[in-house]
C-alpha cells in the first residue's frame, strides 16, 4: 500500500511566450503522505500547481489522480475531483464570517432558497474541531490572524473532501508557534489518508514534516526521493545547482557609536519600548506576530502616530512625525509586505529605485534622466539585480530581485539607518543568501540595520544583538553569544 | 505569476505594456485608411484639421482626467467645470476688460473646484468618484446661478479669437491643445511631480513610505485637472461666442473614454499624454467619419460605446494572456 500513488503527473510541459516554464516534468505523490516540492523561484513549482488545480492547461503530459486520467478545465473541476490549494497569499472575503467563507459557492440553503446560517456555522465548528482548533464560525475573517485564516482555508479544503491539499509556503506569514499548530494539523490530515503537497523554501520544515521531497530547477525535474535519504546540503545543492557556502554571513563586530536611540515609545499596541542601535550593527527585533515590532518601527519612521516616545539620532533629539522627517534623518524603511507597501508594481525598475532620491536629479525643474540611469545602473551592478533593463516593469522581477530594488531605493539617498521588516520573506534560498551577504556588507560599511524577522535562524544568524518583544513590551535583550533558539522563544512567548 | 517568469518573457511583457498607446496609434491610422477608402474627401487637410479642432477640448480635459485616473482616482466634475469656467469667462469677456482677466478668473474658478475635489478626496478620505460626482452637481448649479440660467453673450472679438481664431491656418484650440500637451508631457515624464503622480497611482502606501506627501500631491493633481477643464471651458465659450451654463454636459465621459482608449489603466500607475490624445482622435475620427458617411447619429452613439469597451477588452485580454 505504501507505494500506491494518489497523484502521478508525467511529461508535463508548459510554454509561456518566450519561456519554457516546465519542460517534461513529473511528480508522484503517495497516498497519505506529505510531499515537499522545492526549488528556487522560477523553478516552475507554481506553474505545475496551477496546472494541477485547473488554472492552466499543460501543453502536453498526463495527470493521473486517484487511479484515473484527469483533464481539469477549471478550479472547480479539480476541487470536485478532490484537489484543493491553500495559496500563499490568502484571499478571504474579509467582511464575511468564517462559516460564510468556508461555504462560499456551496452555501447550505433552506428549501425556500434562503441561506441557512445556522447549519453552516454548525458544520464549520465541526470541521474546525476536527483540526483541533476553536474559532468562532460567526466571527468575521478580518478579525482572524493570518495563521487562523490559513487554518480556515485548510478547513475549507477538507469541506470539499479533498484527497490532496496543496500548501504554497504556508509558513511564510505565521510565527514559529503557529507553525507547530499547522504541522499538527498536517499530521492529522496525513493520518486520515489525505496527501499534502508542501511547497516551501525552509529546509528545517522539510525535514520536520515531509515524507518525500521533489526538487525542481529552471522548469526541469531534478530529483525525487524519500526524506530519509536526503540531507540539507544535498537538497540545497540540487535546488540551486551550485554550492552555497554560508547561509548567514554576518561576521563583523559593531562599534560603540550609538546612531539611534528610541526612548519610551508608547501607543495602543506597545508600551515603554526603548533600544539603542550602534553603527555597523544589525539589531534583530524578534517576537511573535502581534508583538508590536512592526508598529514600533512604523512609529519610528513616522508612518504611525504614537502617544509618547523620544528619538535621538547620534545623540541629538529629533522629531519624526512623517516619513519625510525620517528620510531627512537618514532612515530608510523596507516595509514588511513588498507588494502591499513597498513596490510600485506597474512602474519600471528605474522609477522604483529613484523615487526616494528624486530631488537629487532635479536640474532647473526637470529631471536628469541620464543621471538617474547612471545611478540605477550602479545599483543594479552593486546589488546584482537581475533585470533585462532599467525600464523593465518591476512586477515582472522575482521576489528576491524586487527586494533588492527596494534596498537600492534606500541606498541611493545614502541612508545611515536601514530598517528591514522581514527582508527575506518569500524569497528563494539563493537570493536570500545574497541579501544576507548584502546586509552584512552594509553593516561593515558603517550602516546600522534594524531587522525584523519571524524566522529564528535568520534572527540568530544575522543579528549582533537581539531585542525581543512580547505583546508590545520589550522582554529582553540578548547579545549574539547569549542568543539561542530557546531563550529567544522564551522571551518572545513571555514565559518566565 | 511574476515569480515563474524568466527574463526573456519579461522583456516581451514590458514591450506590450509600453506599446499600448502605440498600438492604438495603429488603430487610429487604420481607421483613417478605411475612412479614406470609403470616402476619399475624408483625408483632405481641411477635414483633418476640423477633426483635430473638434477633439481638442476633449483632449485638454482628458489630459487632466488621465492624471486623476493614473492615481486610481477619477474626475466626474470636468463637464460642469467647463460650464462654470465658460460663464465666468464670458461675463468678463466683453466690454473693456483686458483679455487676461476672463482667462485668469475662469481658471481660478476651475482651480477652486479642483482644490475642493482634491481636498475632499485626500484629507476627507471621500472616494474621488463621490467627491467629484458631488462637484459635478455643485459646479453646474454654480454656473446656472452665476448666469441666471441664461447664456452670456456679446463677447469681444479678442475673446472669441481664443476659440475661433487661426494662426498660420491652424485653429487656436488646436494650438492650445498642442501647447498644453507638450507641457503636460514634460510635466508627467520629466519632473518630480510626474514621477510622484505615477508612484501614487502605482502604490499609494509605498508612496507614503517613500516620503511622498501623497495628500498634498492629490490636491495639486485634482486642482490641475480642473484648471485644464476650465481652460477647455474658456475655449468652448469663445467658440460658441457665449458662456452657456448648460454647456459641457457629459464632456467628462468623453474625456474618460479618450483616456481609457489611450491605454490609461483604472487600476492606476499607467497612462500617457500621447495616449489620451490618440484616444480622443480615435473618437473624433469615428464621429467625423460616420457623419461624412451619413450614418445615423444614433448608430454613432452605439459605435462609440463599442469602441470604448473594445479598447479596454483587448487590453484586458492581452494582459490576462501575459
Amino acid at each position: 500500500m505504501e507505494q500506491e500513488y494518489l497523484l502521478e503527473m508525467t511529461g508535463i510541459s508548459k510554454r509561456f511566450p518566450g519561456v519554457q516554464a516546465l519542460d517534461s516534468v513529473g511528480l508522484k505523490v503517495r497516498k497519505g503522505t506529505v510531499h515537499a516540492l522545492v526549488g528556487e523561484n522560477g523553478a516552475g513549482k507554481s506553474t505545475l500547481m496551477n496546472i494541477l488545480i485547473g488554472l492552466l492547461k499543460p501543453d502536453c503530459g498526463t495527470i493521473k489522480f486517484d487511479g484515473e486520467i484527469v483533464d481539469f478545465n477549471s478550479v472547480s473541476d479539480a476541487l470536485s475531483a478532490g484537489i484543493a490549494m491553500v495559496h500563499q497569499e490568502l484571499n478571504p472575503v474579509p467582511y464575511m464570517t468564517v462559516a460564510e467563507n468556508i461555504f462560499l459557492g456551496k452555501e447550505i440553503c433552506y428549501k425556500n432558497g434562503l441561506v441557512n446560517d445556522k447549519a453552516m456555522q454548525e458544520e464549520t465548528s465541526r470541521l474546525l474541531e476536527q483540526l483541533g482548533v476553536f474559532i468562532d464560525p460567526a466571527s468575521k475573517m478580518l478579525e482572524l490572524s493570518t495563521a487562523y485564516m490559513q487554518i480556515v482555508e485548510i478547513a475549507k479544503a477538507i469541506s470539499y473532501n479533498a484527497k490532496l491539499i496543496i500548501m504554497d509556503e504556508p509558513t511564510s506569514a505565521i510565527t514559529e508557534d503557529e507553525v507547530e499548530q499547522l504541522f499538527k494539523i498536517i499530521r492529522l490530515l496525513r493520518e486520515r489518508g489525505v496527501s499534502v503537497i508542501y511547497i516551501t523554501h525552509k529546509m528545517d520544515e522539510i525535514f520536520t514534516i515531509a515524507d518525500d521531497v521533489t526538487i525542481f530547477r529552471d522548469g526541469h525535474f531534478i530529483d525525487s526521493f524519500p526524506i530519509s535519504e536526503a540531507t540539507e546540503e544535498n537538497i540545497i545543492r540540487l535546488m540551486v545547482g551550485r554550492e552555497l557556502t554560508q547561509l548567514f554571513p554576518k561576521e563583523n563586530i559593531p562599534t560603540d557609536e550609538v546612531v539611534l536611540e528610541i526612548k519610551g515609545f508608547a501607543d495602543s499596541k506597545f508600551k515603554n519600548v526603548s533600544f539603542k542601535l550602534h553603527k555597523g550593527e544589525i539589531l534583530g527585533l524578534a517576537g511573535l506576530i502581534g508583538a508590536g515590532r512592526t508598529e514600533v518601527i512604523e512609529s519610528l519612521f513616522g508612518l504611525r502616530p504614537r502617544d509618547a516616545g523620544e528619538i535621538y539620532i547620534k545623540g541629538q533629539k529629533v522629531e519624526i512625525n512623517s516619513p519625510v522627517d525620517a528620510i531627512n534623518c537618514g532612515i530608510g524603511l523596507l516595509t514588511e509586505d513588498r507588494k502591499l507597501s513597498g513596490l510600485f508594481l506597474p512602474l519600471s525598475v528605474e522609477d522604483n529605485i529613484t523615487v526616494v532620491n528624486i530631488d537629487a536629479y532635479i536640474k532647473t525643474g526637470l529631471l536628469s534622466h541620464k543621471r538617474m540611469s547612471e545611478d540605477c545602473e550602479r545599483m543594479v551592478k552593486l546589488l546584482n539585480i537581475k533585470t533585462p533593463s532599467l525600464s523593465q516593469i518591476v512586477s515582472n522581477l522575482s521576489g528576491g530581485n524586487q527586494q533588492k530594488v527596494i534596498i537600492a531605493r534606500w541606498l541611493l539617498p545614502d541612508s545611515d539607518i536601514l530598517i528591514m521588516d522581514e527582508p527575506t520573506r518569500g524569497i528563494d534560498v539563493g537570493a536570500k543568501a545574497e541579501i544576507h551577504k548584502l546586509m552584512s556588507d552594509l553593516a561593515k560599511q558603517g550602516k546600522a540595520i534594524i531587522m525584523i524577522s519571524s524566522e529564528l535562524p535568520e534572527i540568530l544568524g544575522m543579528s549582533d544583538r537581539i531585542v525581543v518583544m512580547h505583546e508590545g513590551v520589550v522582554t529582553g535583550e540578548l547579545t549574539r553569544d547569549e542568543a539561542t533558539q530557546e531563550n529567544v522563544m522564551k522571551l518572545a512567548t513571555g514565559s518566565k | 505569476m511574476p515569480n515563474s517568469q524568466k527574463s526573456s518573457s519579461n522583456a516581451l511583457k514590458k514591450k506590450t505594456i509600453d506599446s499600448q498607446s502605440f498600438q492604438m496609434f495603429f488603430v487610429l491610422i487604420g481607421m483613417c485608411v478605411i475612412m479614406t477608402i470609403l470616402y476619399p474627401p475624408f483625408i483632405r487637410m481641411a477635414n483633418l484639421i476640423n477633426v483635430i479642432r473638434q477633439i481638442s477640448i476633449t483632449a485638454i480635459i482628458g489630459m487632466g482626467v488621465t492624471m486623476c485616473i493614473i492615481t486610481t482616482g477619477i474626475d466626474l466634475s470636468s463637464g460642469s467645470v467647463v460650464a462654470l469656467a465658460g460663464v465666468v469667462a464670458a461675463s468678463f469677456g466683453k466690454g473693456d476688460y483686458p483679455l487676461i482677466l476672463p482667462i485668469i478668473l475662469a481658471l481660478i474658478a476651475g482651480a477652486a473646484c479642483g482644490f475642493i475635489n482634491g481636498s475632499l478626496s485626500a484629507y476627507g478620505k471621500i472616494p474621488p468618484f463621490i467627491a467629484t460626482l458631488g462637484m459635478m452637481s455643485i459646479a453646474r448649479g454654480a454656473a446656472l446661478i452665476y448666469s441666471d440660467g441664461r447664456p452670456i453673450t456679446g463677447l469681444s472679438d479678442a475673446f472669441n479669437f481664443i476659440g475661433g481664431g487661426y494662426i498660420l491656418g491652424i485653429p487656436m484650440p488646436v494650438i492650445i491643445m498642442i501647447i498644453v500637451g507638450i507641457i503636460m508631457y514634460v510635466l508627467l515624464n520629466h519632473t518630480k511631480f510626474g514621477k510622484y503622480v505615477y508612484a501614487i497611482g502605482g502604490n499609494q502606501r509605498a508612496a507614503v513610505a517613500s516620503g511622498i506627501n501623497v495628500k498634498k500631491y492629490l490636491v495639486i493633481i485634482y486642482t490641475l485637472a480642473s484648471v485644464l477643464a476650465a481652460l477647455a471651458g474658456i475655449i468652448l465659450a469663445a467658440r460658441l461666442n457665449a458662456g452657456q451654463p448648460t454647456a459641457g454636459v457629459s464632456y467628462e465621459l468623453d474625456a474618460i473614454a479618450s483616456s481609457v482608449i489611450g491605454g490609461t489603466s483604472l487600476t492606476g500607475g499607467i497612462g500617457t499624454i500621447p495616449g489620451v490624445i490618440i484616444g480622443a482622435l480615435i473618437i473624433g475620427v469615428l464621429t467625423n467619419g460616420l457623419v461624412l458617411l451619413g450614418v445615423s447619429p444614433y448608430i454613432q452613439t452605439i459605435l462609440k460605446g463599442v469602441i470604448i469597451i473594445a479598447a479596454v477588452l483587448i487590453d484586458a485580454l492581452r494582459r490576462n494572456r501575459g
